[in-house]
């Protein structure tokens, strides 16, 4: 047996992908924690069908689960596969062109017969038509080595075959030098007998074909990545929001209620937030988008932190809630973790296209806070900024997220709690019978909140809903100046925010090209920023939080540069906003193909723009 | 020492708004029997909590001076179930209409009465909708002619009863707005039941749809056309008690009480009887039926609301109050030093 040479990478791409049954997640997600525990600085990037199980075989039913791992700091999934592993020929045609040029194509042979052909719907056999010739393909009879291996637990046929993806996992842990105990480790406490022992031996068996099969020309370490210290964890977006609800319950010692209705890419927040019930936050799976909303705005209302979470279709049914919660003002957090529209559009593939109606889709002037996380490891913070801002000043507040970051995942340094500030304030408190009227929108000076009267204290009884407010009292009022002054009052409430926003950090050059970016594409913008500024350019790279407010000092900002660039998931809408705002010629670079921005097109794009 | 219930009087639940429906609604005397019987329960006024839709009906909690949420369209439950389910402590009332509770809303109708969220409703039925000027409602009759429907509306009407009834509720009742009395008794009767109750009230719209009730209510009428439930008591209506009902097979019969006697065939009413609930909802007028007023139907079942603080505190119990840097720190994590 010949040992091929170590070779060591500063960083990789390895992408799994099988049918949707295959446990291809499952692989990636173990591959990710070995990774992680390895020290390594990586992001990953699941990509599933919609459908549940759409007909085996077929390329519908293609799941796949992309990681780069890196010895140095990163900021995206890596555009395209230096690896990848392909259980079937549909999943081998599908993301053949995920794979670079002289990429490894590890290839399940068990599954070319024709039947798997004609269900992939090829005429020819890839594997025998010179179809992969631009790549190294490693034929790998995945399937039968894993009956083989298994044989012994007398699991059956079906069961025994679906421990194929860690025979596929052990291959691509000897080919990057990666210990097997964690994921043993994991099997061992997952599973039941005899499932523990047969995973545990498909494992083994695959990490021991790599090694002696010497199909392999080389073998790969990535050496860890020099993170800041502290302690990590890997983190997805959806789970991040979650912790940081959580984090709010906790630091404004209030209940979170969160009021859903399952809807993807934002489920995976309820089923993070269901068990933090001794967290003090209390959840609600709703008849509709509309009473999750609405069953919200009620805790609210009785002194809770509102939260309600959905994707694009259904914050169109909330709007007409969340305008009532911008007239009552109370305060209430609404998530959005975007997907591609317009309607049912593309569920599960990315997009950054509700930004406008996140800052416009309600009837009438109804303003509102509106934050954006940048990346997985931002969530956590984000969901907290956005609890502390709507309890100051008793507003909703969106959280934009999207399919990308959501299921997405990276290291995030996980924070020492006792160092959070206290988001806590104070509900209106009693009042006597000979203490002066009541006044329901008598507004604080300084962030102009309203009283948080909540039922069931003494002397507070009022009365509130949609229609217009008397400024001060209260009550129903037809009063055309008082409806003009509370338009510009609950305008000015979202606009002392920046108050509370940091100055603008900027990456980069103080003149020349400025590259301004919110949500998702903060590590595609990053990454060629970064290549830009090695290359000597003068360029800088803004990510924005905080889209309403702007923050207050980003029209100088972008004054200073001769050109503004705005990569964007949709058609160019942060660039209206900014040239709205700012009278500045920002200039839309936008791609909505429900995929990322790579970092190569980004940089091509880039570059052809800064002239 | 015995804290001692506020002595409350009706004025005090009268807020300093000035009431803005037409004059002769039936509104202003369901208003009237409700802070009537709110000043009568000897609970503390902040600790009302009423919550309405949109409509005529829905302008109700204006005028209570209780705290008040006037939300949207159709959606009043919704909102009540998110207070209830977070503060139990409170009395939620949700205030609706036929077009609010049974078209926009018929969906969180349906759901709050399977839930048993511990919130009593209101339902003003009149029939059709006010606010917006005449249009048939959901419980108009087939053939209304309305402004919308010059020729007479197609669609059959929902029986609201027969709704909650199959939407699991766990108390149905019905009232009749100009009856004072009953009236006040239902409302203080839904206070009392723990779990949604679902109270329909009759209520005269004199503008768009007078006398829609008119065949039943009318003094000269009503002893003849109106059958008050009581538990435990024949179903029996009519001057002197003259008419009964009977069960003929798997159906109400009505028959004629008198010289041959009769009353040890009639049925007495039993709150907990689901089929026999079935039955009276499903009597129709028509076909010489008396309108049965009263509760049609009344068990206990757990509340959505303490069943939801209930799992709260088992999990607190089980687990510790929740230790935050330890969930931040769940799963793996390593350390880069």
């Amino acid at each position: 047996m010949t040992t091929p040479p170590t070779t060591t990478l500063d960083r990789v791409v390895v992408r799994f992908a099988g049918d949707s049954g295959d446990g291809m997640q499952l692989a990636g997600t173990q591959f990710t924690r070995t990774s992680a525990l390895e020290g390594n600085d990586l992001a990953t990037l699941p990509d599933f069908p919609a459908e549940i199980r759409a007909p085996a075989g077929t390329p519908e039913g293609v799941s796949s689960f992309q990681i780069q791992l890196a010895s140095h700091e990163i900021f995206t999934p890596g555009d395209i596969a230096d690896a990848l592993v392909a259980l079937n020929p549909a999943a081998l045609t599908v993301n053949l062109s995920a794979v670079r040029e002289g990429g490894l194509v590890i290839v399940n042979t068990d599954k070319f017969g024709k039947i798997d052909l004609e269900k992939a719907r090829l005429s020819s056999n890839p594997l025998e038509d010179g179809s992969l010739e631009t790549w190294r393909v490693i034929p790998a009879p995945i399937s039968s080595l894993t009956l083989e291996a298994v044989e012994p637990f007398g699991l059956g046929r079906k069961h025994a075959d679906r421990c194929k993806n860690f025979f596929a996992l052990g291959v691509v842990y000897w080919l990057y030098g990666r210990p097997l105990d964690v994921t043993e480790a994991w099997i061992t406490k997952k599973f039941k007998a005899p499932f523990d022992d047969a995973n545990l031996a498909a494992l083994r068996a695959g990490h021991a074909w790599a090694e002696t099969s010497e199909l392999f020309q080389d073998h790969y370490e990535v050496p860890k990545a020099s993170l800041p210290t502290g302690t990590y964890r890997n983190l997805t977006g959806n789970m991040g929001i979650a912790l940081g609800l959580a984090a709010a319950a906790i630091t404004s010692k209030r209940t979170v209620f969160y009021g859903t209705y399952p809807i993807t890419p934002a489920s995976d927040i309820l089923h993070a937030l269901a068990p933090f019930k001794n967290f003090g936050v209390a959840t609600f799976q709703a008849e509709d988008e509309i009473a999750a909303v609405c069953a919200a705005i009620g805790a609210s209302y009785g002194g809770s932190i509102g939260v309600t979470g959905t994707s694009g279709p259904g914050l169109a049914l909330k709007a007409e809630a969340i305008g009532l919660a911008v007239c009552t003002e109370l305060p209430l957090i609404v998530v959005n973790v975007q997907r591609a529209g317009p309607s049912t559009g593309m569920p599960t593939k990315t997009e950054q296209a509700d930004l406008l109606q996140t800052m416009y889709g309600r009837n009438g002037e109804a303003p509102l806070a509106v934050l954006a996380a940048s990346r997985p490891s931002d969530c956590f913070e984000v969901a907290l900024e956005a609890a502390r801002l709507s309890l100051k000043y008793r507003t909703p507040v969106m959280v934009l997220s999207d399919g990308y970051i959501a299921n997405g995942a990276e290291p995030w340094p996980v924070p020492d709690v006792t160092a959070l500030p206290s988001i806590a304030v104070d509900n209106a408190p009693p009042r006597g019978p000979d203490d002066p009227p009541f006044l329901a929108y008598a507004r604080d000076p300084e962030t102009l909140a309203r009283p948080w009267a909540v039922p069931g204290t003494p002397g507070l009884e009022h009365r509130i809903g949609g229609l217009e407010k008397d400024d001060g009292t209260g009550n129903v009022s037809y009063d055309p100046a008082n409806h003009e002054k509370m338009s510009r009052l609950r305008e000015e409430k979202i606009r002392r925010m920046q108050q509370d926003i940091p100055p603008t950090a900027v990456h980069g050059t103080a003149d020349g090209v400025l590259v301004i970016g919110w949500g998702s594409t903060f590590g595609a913008i990053r990454t060629v920023v970064d290549q830009l500024l090695a290359d000597g350019e003068r360029v800088a790279h803004v990510h924005l939080r905080h889209i309403n407010p702007f923050p207050a000092d980003l029209g100088e900002l972008l004054a200073r540069y001769d050109k503004v660039l705005v990569p964007e998931l949709n058609l160019g809408q942060l660039s209206r906003l900014l040239r709205a705002e700012y009278l500045v010629d920002a200039v839309s670079v936008s791609k909505i193909q429900g995929q990322p921005f790579k970092t190569t097109e980004l940089k091509q794009r880039i570059t052809a723009l800064m002239g | 020492m015995t804290i001692q219930p506020p002595a409350y009087s009706k004025k005090d639940f009268m807020s300093d708004q000035i009431i803005r429906w037409c004059p002769g609604c039936g509104d202003y005397s369901i208003l009237s029997q409700v802070q009537t019987v709110f000043a009568g329960l000897g609970i503390p006024k902040e600790q009302f909590a009423v919550i309405s839709g949109i409509g005529c009906s829905s302008r109700f909690p204006y005028y209570m001076d209780t705290y008040g949420f006037h939300t949207i369209h159709g959606r009043a439950p919704t909102f009540a179930t998110g207070l209830k389910a977070t503060r139990p402590d409170l009395h939620v009332w949700v205030i609706t209409g036929d077009g609010d509770g049974l078209s926009i809303g018929g969906n969180h109708f349906a759901h709050v009465l399977r839930r048993n969220v511990d919130v009593n409703v209101l339902l003003f039925n009149n029939r059709i909708y006010g606010l917006t000027k005449g249009q048939y409602s959901p419980t108009s009759e087939v053939g209304k002619r309305t402004k919308s429907t010059p020729m007479g509306s197609l669609d059959a009407p929902f029986e609201p009863l027969r709704f909650a009834l199959g939407s699991g509720a766990s108390c149905i009742m019905r009232s009749i707005d100009i009856f004072a009395p009953h009236l006040r008794a239902q409302v203080e009767a839904a206070h009392h039941h723990t779990g949604t109750v679902l109270l329909e009230i009759y209520q005269n719209c004199n503008i768009f749809n007078d006398g829609a009730f008119a065949d039943f209510t009318d003094r000269k009428v009503r002893d003849e056309r109106v059958l008050y439930l009581e538990d435990g008591q024949p179903l029996v209506w009519g001057k002197a008690a003259r008419r009964g009902l009977v069960l003929d097979g798997l159906a109400l019969k009505v028959v004629e009480l008198g010289d041959e006697g009769g009353e040890d065939q009639v049925l007495r009413h039993d709150a907990s009887n689901r089929m026999l609930a079935q039955l009276l909802v499903d009597m129709d007028p028509a076909a010489g039926f008396p309108v049965a007023i009263g509760t049609f139907f009344a068990e206990h079942r757990t509340p959505y609301d303490v069943a939801f603080q209930e799992q709260l505190a088992e999990a607190t119990e089980r687990l510790g109050a929740g230790d935050l840097q330890k969930l931040l720190n769940a799963g793996d994590i390593w350390s880069v030093s």
